[in-house]
């Protein structure tokens, strides 16, 4: 296995678009992260039960989309252990339907770089069928 | 049933150990579209520097909601968990988790406020290693939605 490339500080600007992703979800997904998460909330698996609490149809676990986001920083980090700190709102519900599942897409954007510490935060746009299903969503990675 | 304002400020002991795990790492990470190697591979992880195979960024969210169980599970504090929305999430990470870790959380009830008919509780995990040293804080606000 050869080492990875980690993007370096002198390598980052402010303004800079990291590479955008579309990433797809469905019910199996969602009973994947289920189980390895320990969230077993029955409202991201069974329609019925998801629909008898007012909801429009099973949906996502928020952790699930978060988690699934920020792979557009680490893979443009390259050192997913870079990652200091990392928030979000959740604005809106991610609504996987049976047939085809629904998909997120996921835009990033360096907002600010700090040269004293080497940090730079990536804000990260998350939609999913035109709403924003994630808010406020921010990223510190830590780089030499 | 509404939250207990009583618990707001409330502070807890450290939980029993969470043992962090190479295949758990590796399921979570497959779980959340996770690829780089130093999820899966313990030699990709250590020619990066790191002891053992990294957690993904928000792993961090299981030995959290172990430590929050304490708080939305106990029957005192009146939180109705088929009303809970989780509304925000913030990890800080002092070091990486890493597969051998044995981690304790220690919740503080940080707020209960009410807004607009909902309650909001933010509850702060401080994660510990074996050694009581620093590795993150989880906070994790959740929305009550109030009763019709």
């Amino acid at each position: 296995m050869s080492e990875q490339t980690v993007r370096q500080f002198s390598q980052v600007s402010e303004g800079e678009a990291l590479p955008e992703r579309s990433i797809p979800v469905t019910r199996a997904h969602l009973v994947h992260y289920a189980g390895a998460s320990g969230d077993r909330n029955v409202i991201h698996w069974d329609e019925r039960t998801a629909k008898a609490v007012g909801l429009p149809d099973v949906i996502a676990h928020g952790m699930w989309s978060m988690g699934a986001a920020v792979q557009v920083v680490t893979d443009w980090v390259g050192d997913a252990g870079r990652v200091i700190d990392y928030g979000t709102r959740f604005t809106k519900p991610v609504v996987v339907p049976h047939d085809g599942g629904a998909q997120l897409e996921v835009t990033g954007k360096v907002t600010k770089t700090d040269p004293e510490s080497k940090q730079a935060t990536v804000e990260l746009t998350v939609t999913c069928g035109g709403d924003k299903v994630l808010g406020r969503c921010r990223a510190v990675v830590q780089l030499d | 049933m509404a939250v207990n304002e009583d618990f707001q400020g409330r502070s807890y002991d450290p939980t029993p150990p969470f043992a962090v795990g190479r295949e758990h790492i590796r399921d979570f990470a497959d779980a959340v579209g996770a690829v780089d190697p130093i999820h899966h591979d313990v030699e990709a992880a250590r020619a990066a520097g790191y002891a053992d195979l990294v957690a993904p960024p928000t792993f961090a969210v299981i030995p959290g909601q172990r430590t929050d169980a304490q708080f939305v599970a106990d029957p005192e504090a009146g939180v109705d968990y088929t009303r809970v929305v989780h509304g925000e999430q913030r990890f800080a990470h002092h070091r990486p988790i890493v597969a051998g870790d044995e981690l304790r959380g220690v919740l503080h009830i940080d707020a209960i406020r009410a807004a607009g008919g909902h309650q909001m509780v933010t509850m702060r995990s401080e994660i510990i290693d074996a050694q009581d040293q620093p590795v993150a804080t989880s906070l994790s606000t959740i929305v009550v939605r109030g009763g019709e």
